[in-house]
C-alpha cells in the first residue's frame, strides 16, 4: 500500500511541475486517480495495477498540464518554467541584443538628422519615438512570427504616420504639434500591441496579456532607468577629477542611445521575466488601491461640501486625466491579478470605492468646465483633455456597474475583463484622431 | 465504433452542462455518466474534463464548490447557473439545427444503415 502513496506522490509531483495545475487542481485530479484506482481494486484489479490503469485512463500528464495551461494562461504568465534546450537559449538574447543595437543607432541618426534640419528639439521630441517603438513591434513580429499581410500592415501604418506628421505644415510653437508629439507614442505603442499579440486582435486574453505587458514594461523601464541614472551620475563625479566637463558630450551620446535600447530590453526582460518573479504591477496596485481609494474619497467629499470653488483651468482638467488614467490602471492590474474564478472580495469593494468617487469628482470638474469651453470655445488642447477625460468616464462608469454587478453576484469577473480589452480599440482609435485629425481640423495652430 | 475526436470536443460543453442540470455532481461522476450515457462510444480522456469545468467556471456557466465525500475526502462539485441553462439551451437549438439538416440529406441520399437508427 505504501508503495502506491509513493506512486500517487510522484504522479501529483509530475502534475503539478510546470506552474499550469495548482494544487487545489492537483488535489481534484488525485482524489479522482483515487476514486478511479478503488473501483478498478473493488473489480479484483491488484493496487499498482489499478494504479497504473486510471493513469492511463486519466491522460499523459504533460498533455493535462498543456491544456490546463491553456485554461489558465494567467497562472503561466506568473510562473511558467519554460525548459529552454541548452543550445537554443542564446538566441533570443542574442535577437534582442539586435533589435536594442539598431534603435541605439537610429535614435543617433535621429539626432543627426534634427541636427542637420536645424528645428532641433521641437522636431527630434515629436519624432523620436518614430525610431524606437517601430523597432520594437519588429521585435515583437519577429520573435512571434506574425504572417506577412500583418507586417506588411503594421508597416504602412508606421510609414502613413510618420509622413503625415512630417508633411503637416505646423505652425510654429503650434499646440498641435505639440499633441502629436504626446499621442503619436501612444499611436505607436498600440502598434507594438497589434505586433506583441500576434495579430490576434480579437482575443480578449491576449489582449489582457498585453495590458499586463504593458504595465510590467514600464516598471522595468522605470528601474532601468534608475540604474542608468545612477550609472551616469557616478560615472561624471568618478571622471570629473581627470576630464574636468569633458564627459557632457559622452552624456549626450551614451544617454539617448542607452535610452531607446533600454525600450527593447525592458520588453525582453518582461518576457523573459514573468515566469521568475511574480508580476509588480498587480502588486503595487494592491497596496495602492486602498491608499487611492481614502484619497479620492476624502477629495470627493471636500468638494461636495465646499463646492467647486476656485476656477476650473485645462492643466486641473489634465490633473483630472491622469487621475482617472492612474484610476482605470489600478482597475486594469487589479483585474489583471484577479484569480478569474474567485469570489468577489474586499478587493473589489475597495476598487468600487476608488472609481466611484473618481468619478464623482470629474463630474464636478466637467461640469464646470463645459461651462467655461462654452463660453471661450474649443481649441485643440481642449478637445484633447476633454476628449481622453470623456473616454475614461465612459469605461470607468461601465466599470462600476460592472463592479457592483459582480458584488451581487449577478455576472462574473470575465465580464469586467472583457469590457476593458474592448474598449482597447476606443483608445486607439481617439489617439490616431489626434494625432491625424486634430492638427487639419485646428490649422495646424 | 469510435466518434470522431472533433466531434466529442464539440460535444463536450452541452454534455457537461446537461449531466449538471440533472443535479449537482463532481469530476469522476460526470465522466461515469458519460460512458453509462454513450455506451461507451465517446472516448473521453479523463484529465481533459477539469480544464473544461474550469473554464465553464469561470464563463459563469458553473459554480463550483469543495466539499466532502462520503469517504471524508475533500471534492470538488460543480453546479449549474443560470447562464449556464440558457447557454445549453443554446447549444441545444444549435445541435437540433444540426442534426436536422444532416437528417435532412441523409434521409434523401440512402436508407438509415442497418443498427444505426435512434
Amino acid at each position: 500500500m505504501n508503495s502506491l502513496e509513493d506512486q500517487i506522490g510522484e504522479w501529483r509531483a509530475a502534475i503539478l511541475r510546470g506552474g499550469g495545475v495548482d494544487a487545489t487542481d492537483a488535489e481534484e485530479l488525485e482524489g479522482h486517480l483515487r476514486e478511479q484506482i478503488s473501483d478498478l481494486e473493488s473489480s479484483g484489479l491488484a493496487a499498482d495495477e489499478a494504479f497504473l490503469i486510471a493513469v492511463r485512463r486519466l491522460g499523459q500528464v504533460d498533455l493535462i498540464t498543456a491544456e490546463f495551461a491553456r485554461e489558465h494562461s494567467d497562472r503561466l504568465w506568473k510562473q511558467l518554467v519554460i525548459s529552454h534546450p541548452a543550445d537554443e537559449s542564446r538566441r533570443p538574447l542574442l535577437t534582442m541584443l539586435g533589435f536594442a543595437a539598431l534603435t541605439a543607432v537610429l535614435i543617433q541618426v535621429a539626432r543627426l538628422l534634427a541636427g542637420v534640419t536645424q528645428i532641433e528639439s521641437a522636431w527630434f521630441l515629436r519624432d523620436v519615438s518614430l525610431f524606437v517603438l517601430p523597432v520594437l513591434a519588429a521585435y515583437f513580429a519577429v520573435l512571434r512570427r506574425i504572417p506577412w499581410v500583418w507586417a506588411v500592415v503594421l508597416g504602412s501604418i508606421v510609414a502613413v504616420l510618420a509622413l503625415a506628421v512630417n508633411l503637416f505644415p505646423f505652425a510654429p510653437g503650434a499646440s498641435t504639434n505639440l499633441l502629436v508629439a504626446i499621442h503619436l507614442p501612444i499611436v505607436l505603442w498600440f502598434v507594438v500591441g497589434v505586433a506583441y499579440v500576434g495579430g490576434d486582435l480579437r482575443s480578449s486574453a491576449a489582449r489582457m496579456n498585453f495590458i499586463r505587458f504593458t504595465g510590467e514594461w514600464l516598471i522595468y523601464y522605470a528601474l532601468i532607468a534608475l540604474g542608468g541614472a545612477v550609472l551616469l551620475g557616478l560615472t561624471a563625479l568618478v571622471l570629473e577629477p581627470i576630464a574636468p566637463g569633458g564627459t557632457d558630450e559622452v552624456f549626450e551620446w551614451v544617454l539617448p542611445s542607452g535610452a531607446a535600447g533600454a525600450v527593447i530590453v525592458a520588453a525582453w526582460l518582461v518576457e523573459a521575466k514573468k515566469n521568475v518573479i511574480e508580476n509588480i504591477a498587480p502588486v503595487l496596485t494592491a497596496i495602492f488601491t486602498p491608499l487611492f481609494a481614502v484619497m479620492l474619497l476624502v477629495a470627493a467629499i471636500g468638494y461636495a461640501i465646499t463646492g467647486v470653488g476656485r476656477e476650473f483651468d485645462r492643466d486641473l482638467l489634465i490633473v483630472f486625466d491622469i487621475l482617472l488614467l492612474v484610476v482605470l490602471g489600478l482597475v486594469l492590474y487589479g483585474i489583471s491579478a484577479r484569480n478569474s474564478t474567485g469570489k468577489a472580495g474586499l478587493a473589489d469593494v475597495l476598487r468600487l470605492t476608488a472609481v466611484g468617487a473618481a468619478i464623482v469628482l470629474d463630474a464636478l470638474v466637467l461640469v464646470s468646465m463645459l461651462a467655461r469651453i462654452s463660453e471661450f470655445g474649443f481649441t485643440a488642447n481642449r478637445v484633447a483633455a476633454l476628449g481622453v477625460n470623456l473616454l475614461l468616464l465612459v469605461n470607468l462608469a461601465v466599470t462600476v456597474w460592472l463592479i457592483v454587478r459582480l458584488l451581487a453576484r449577478r455576472s462574473p469577473a470575465i465580464r469586467l475583463e472583457r469590457w476593458q480589452t474592448g474598449y482597447l480599440p476606443v483608445f486607439a482609435g481617439w489617439v490616431v484622431l489626434v494625432v491625424l485629425a486634430l492638427p487639419p481640423l485646428f490649422r495646424f495652430a | 465504433m469510435n466518434i470522431d475526436k472533433d466531434l466529442v470536443a464539440a460535444m463536450a460543453t452541452p454534455l457537461v452542462l446537461a449531466i449538471l442540470v440533472e443535479g449537482t455532481s463532481y469530476g469522476y461522476a460526470i465522466l461515469k455518466r458519460v460512458r453509462e450515457l454513450s455506451g461507451g462510444e465517446v472516448e473521453w480522456t479523463d484529465g481533459m474534463l477539469y480544464p473544461l469545468l474550469h473554464r465553464l467556471e469561470r464563463l459563469g456557466y458553473v459554480r463550483a464548490e469543495w466539499g466532502v465525500s462520503p469517504e471524508g475526502r475533500r471534492r470538488k462539485y460543480y453546479e449549474v447557473t443560470d447562464d449556464g441553462r440558457a447557454q445549453l439551451a443554446d447549444q441545444r437549438k444549435q445541435w437540433a439545427t444540426a442534426n436536422r439538416t444532416l437528417g435532412g440529406l441523409w434521409e434523401l441520399a440512402a436508407p438509415t444503415p442497418a443498427g444505426a437508427s435512434a
